[in-house]
């Protein structure tokens, strides 16, 4: 009995790949019939195809991807400490480096945002004592400026981390590696939006002097918190971990508070800490962004793995890391506008383009790849629930697995859609989906608006080509 | 003359969809040309050929899409280039209430059920596909044609480990589980298996199994180039094999073009070891090999139906009858309104394989026969049971020929099929016979509806607006041919 005859006594079921008359004929005869929304492979480029071709079924690339995938959905990102000084924590770091956001990027050629981000750090290091000197300093080439990433930092907008600036330490319980993220500021004028005026400097010097060191106390007691079951928990309350933490602030500030209490600091200090937190909903985004790069960061680097394991901004470019290309071989493309709403009195030529780490998310299968679980922010995009669940639906083409903690609960409790394959993106042309805020191009404005953008499509078709040549 | 060329990024439309497009547009008032494609190397070709080929569709990728339009006005181009937007957003409208999957793979996961992938994009990207089904463990009917040889074989060698089917490539008919796939007529139900290496031959044997009061099991393609000495048969002798095991198949018919002689050896071998009944046609081919045990040859494909349908009530085929005296009759009467030297045959046919078994019923090297649904009449149009009106202008041309005595069209029914063919090429059959009389001549055009009354175009509608045009109409396209045949002979093939 072969399968043509178990074919014979079976209802047909058809997947129609091309003409939708036959679909219309199938469905006419009440046979169930899916159409595929089928597009030429890799947009029809040959050597685009041929790089496909030659990594697909090939028994390297996979068992390369399912140790990457096994990495993945193994880490366990624990929140063990609060470093009071990056230098101090931070691989590398010294006390002139200044940590960007994104791929690499000269001085001369930083977004706003991000220059008013150095500047500003610049200033709180008194390094520097106004604008003029902090430009003149770092156009002298007395900085050492390497993107965040490259140091197993993340940092959302400008992501700019400076020596002095206190860091959250995430460390991967399955592998024991680090990330680290500096703490989040709130929203309105800050440095991450590229503001260095003195109330953005005083801010970071009171969270440096006050909050940091409060918080580090408040950890030792509470003991290492579990960032992935927190994220879990805050997935249900509809977050998806990037553009919405209302959720994640929330359990953290719970979970946080009695290790506080017991910390025996003064009641004053203890309620402007509470009140900071509470006054701002993206406090988490400095936890969910530091546990996916701990997660990512164990999968990079295994030979032949087609799986991403970085997605950041830094305003001009959008970089890509992958696996199979190991340490900081980047993948680069223009950074994208992004679409979605703007705050009253905004409009997009206003909006810096993309820009920050933040698409770590993504990476990790939360973020906008967990719209379907958080309605909520779908407004930002002008959509429907629905919209949202098309998103994250749509996500799986380009995954390899689904994440079994972090599961939606309108899809059925089906797991997040982890592991972003280069080589699906490429052949289906569908782009990782990401949620994110937009900053103002000048510098120290701030959030203009929020929305949803794709990364350019060149950044994964350069990575497919390296893999191949690399597979050769 | 005025053109209008526009591009739009990363947008795909199938080819069937983007042709029909453009013939809506290219019908408006003032328009002389209207193109509608993906910008791939071949249709930038195209848009070259017909003076469109601007430097943005130049610039444009494969997934880019091109609407060009060349009218007398620019107004005349603008409303086409709207005709074209307005279907297409209709078109995005109702794509966005399907659950919608880009990749095989994907789709094949999420819908466990799913058994069958009808695959007809464009040729070199459809072996990709038929791999990707095959690899989810689905069977496929492979319409697509320009795939290589290299990977038929090579899909086809897949499938057989696997036990699968790959119907094609350029397989347009089959009939699975009584569901007719691409190109197929509503038959009956019944114990008659049918392989198809043709797709109007396979069409023609299933509509007369059907009239003849038998029905067919699973109707099932290999695509043409099956029995090539290259593929070697692989899929007609799998498919073989599964019919000689399915309990719902009684006699087995075998339709191809005829084989390569070594292919041809092996599917006879398995053909006597199939413990069935099975009637093999090669229609356009010689009439008959040596007998083998257990086959029954048929030469023309309405014989085969004949024959599998007396297999199948448990008789023996009886030698094929032809009612020459009628026949004769007919085209004695026909004559004698031709002129001396009016004496050719020109068969203008949608069908490949009707073409083939109406040239090979009719000898004589001034005869023309051409099936228009090849690929140098197809390149970038649809397929004429698609769309009939592209023969339109040949059958005046025929009828504008002093020589011409018989113009000879099929007209396909069923599934894929234009909704009213007949309706269609009935003012071109008026048309016709007024130009002949206007020259002094008389033209006959001999009709055959190649379908059956549950098509949805209707047998006997159709056939009624043939006749009401003035064709004659023939009963099976073996004998069409030889009709036309006897009247240009002057005398009855016997």
């Amino acid at each position: 009995m072969t399968a043509i005859n178990e074919l014979f006594k079976r209802k047909l079921t058809v997947i129609n790949v091309g003409a939708p008359l036959f679909r219309d004929d199938l469905a006419a005869q009440e046979v169930p019939v899916t159409q595929l929304d089928w597009r030429p492979p890799a947009g029809g480029r040959p050597e685009l195809i041929a790089a496909l071709d030659a990594l697909s079924d090939r028994p390297e690339t996979e068992a390369a991807n399912a140790a990457a995938v096994a990495a993945i959905l193994a880490a366990r990102p624990v929140l063990t400490d609060l470093a009071l000084a990056a230098v101090d924590a931070i691989p590398g770091m010294t006390p002139t480096t200044i940590l960007h956001a994104g791929p690499p990027v000269r001085w001369e050629a930083m977004a706003g945002p991000m220059r008013g981000a150095v500047i500003g750090a610049l200033i709180f290091e008194g390094l520097a004592a106004d604008e003029a000197e902090a430009a003149a300093l770092a156009a002298a080439g007395k900085i050492t400026f390497a993107p965040c990433h490259e140091h197993g930092a993340v940092g959302p907008m400008a992501g700019i981390v400076s020596a002095s600036m206190p860091v959250w330490v995430v460390e991967n319980a399955a592998r024991g590696n680090r990330s680290y993220c500096p703490l989040n500021e709130g929203l309105g004028k800050v440095l991450r939006f590229g503001a260095f005026g003195a109330e953005v400097i005083d801010r970071l010097r009171w969270m440096r002097d006050e909050l940091a060191p409060a918080l580090k106390a408040a950890l030792a007691h509470t003991g290492g918190i579990d960032l992935r079951t927190m994220i879990a928990q805050a997935l249900h309350m509809g977050d998806e971990g990037h553009n919405r933490n209302k959720a994640g602030t929330s359990l953290f500030i719970r979970t946080v508070a009695p290790g506080l209490a017991k910390a025996g600091l003064a009641p004053a200090v203890t309620a402007r800490v509470l009140a900071f937190m509470h006054a701002n909903d993206h406090f988490f985004l400095n936890l969910s962004m530091p546990a996916a790069k701990a997660a990512l960061d164990a999968a990079h680097g295994i030979a032949g793995s087609s799986v991403v394991t970085t997605m950041c901004r830094n305003g001009v470019e959008f970089g890509v890391r992958v696996s199979g290309c190991p340490g900081n071989t980047w993948f680069t493309g223009p950074a994208q506008a992004v679409e979605g709403l703007f705050f009253p009195g905004y409009g997009p030529a206003d909006a810096n383009p993309d820009l920050g780490d933040s698409a770590i998310t993504e990476t990790y299968g939360i973020g906008g790849f967990a719209m379907g679980g958080a309605p909520a922010i779908v407004q930002f995009v002008g959509g429907t629930p629905a919209d949202a669940l098309a998103y994250t639906t749509q996500m799986y083409e380009i995954t390899l697995a689904e994440n079994g903690s972090y599961t939606i609960p309108n899809l059925n409790f089906r797991g997040t859609p982890t592991a972003i394959d280069v080589r699906r993106v490429v052949a289906t042309g569908l782009l990782p989906v990401i949620n994110t805020g937009m900053a103002h191009r000048e510098p120290g404005v701030g959030q203009v608006g929020a929305g949803v953008v794709r990364p350019p499509r060149e950044c994964f078709d350069k990575a497919l080509l390296a893999l191949a040549a690399r597979a050769k | 003359m005025t053109v209008h060329v526009a591009i739009r990024k990363n947008t795909y439309y199938d080819s069937v969809t983007l042709m029909a497009l453009a013939r809506k547009m290219a019908a408006l008032p003032g328009v002389a040309e209207a193109v509608a494609v993906m910008a791939t190397p071949l249709n930038k070709d195209l848009l070259a050929g017909v003076g469109l080929l601007g430097p943005e569709a130049s610039a444009a990728g494969a997934d880019d899409l091109v609407v060009a339009v060349k009218a007398e006005s620019e107004a005349a181009c603008v409303a086409a280039l709207e005709v074209f937007s307005g279907a297409t957003a209709r078109q995005a409208g109702e794509k966005k209430t399907a659950a919608a999957f880009t990749t095989l793979a994907a789709a094949a996961r999420s819908i466990p059920d799913a058994n069958l992938a009808v695959i007809s994009v464009p040729g070199e990207y459809a072996a990709r596909e038929a791999r990707a089904a095959l690899r989810q463990g689905l069977n496929v009917m492979l319409f697509s044609d320009n795939v290589s040889l290299e990977d038929e074989v090579e899909l086809k060698k897949t499938a057989h480990e696997q036990g699968l089917l790959v119907m094609g490539p350029d397989c347009g008919t089959a009939i699975v589980n009584g569901v007719a796939l691409c190109f197929a007529n509503a038959v009956r139900r019944g114990g008659i298996g049918v392989v198809g290496a043709s797709g109007t031959g396979t069409q023609e044997v299933t509509v007369h199994i059907d009239r003849l009061g038998g029905g067919v099991s699973q109707v099932l393609g290999t695509g043409g180039r099956d029995l090539s000495a290259a593929v070697g048969g692989i899929m007609m002798l799998d498919c073989l094999a599964a019919l000689a095991r399915d309990e719902a198949t009684s006699v087995v018919v075998l339709v191809s073009k005829p084989p390569a002689p070594a292919v041809a050896a092996k599917i006879m071998t398995a053909v006597t070891a199939c413990p069935k009944p099975v009637v093999v046609c090669f229609p356009g081919g010689e009439a008959a090999g040596p007998p083998a045990a257990g086959a029954y040859f048929a030469a023309t494909l309405e014989e085969a139906a004949r024959a599998a349908v007396t297999l199948a009530a448990g008789g023996q085929p009886a030698a094929p009858q032809c009612r020459h005296e009628k026949l004769a009759s007919m085209a004695a009467l026909a004559r004698t309104k031709l002129a001396p030297q009016q004496d050719t045959i020109r068969g203008l046919f949608c069908g490949g394989t009707l073409c083939a078994e109406a040239a090979g019923l009719s000898p004589g090297a001034r005869h023309l026969f051409v099936d228009l649904g090849a690929d140098e009449y197809t390149k970038g149009k649809p397929h004429p049971m698609i769309e009939p009106s592209l023969r339109l202008p040949h059958i005046l041309a025929a009828a504008g020929d002093p020589a011409v005595a018989v113009i000879l069209l099929d007209i396909v029914l069923g599934y894929g099929a234009h909704p009213d063919p007949a309706g269609v090429t009935a003012p071109a059959i008026v048309e016709a016979r007024e130009i002949a009389r206007a020259a002094g001549r008389h033209v006959h055009v001999i009709a055959y509806v190649c379908g059956t009354d549950a098509d949805r175009q209707g047998k006997a509608d159709q056939e009624s607006k043939l006749a009401a045009a003035g064709a004659i109409l023939a009963k099976s396209n073996a004998r069409g041919a030889y009709l036309a045949t006897a009247i240009v002979t002057r005398e009855v093939r016997k």
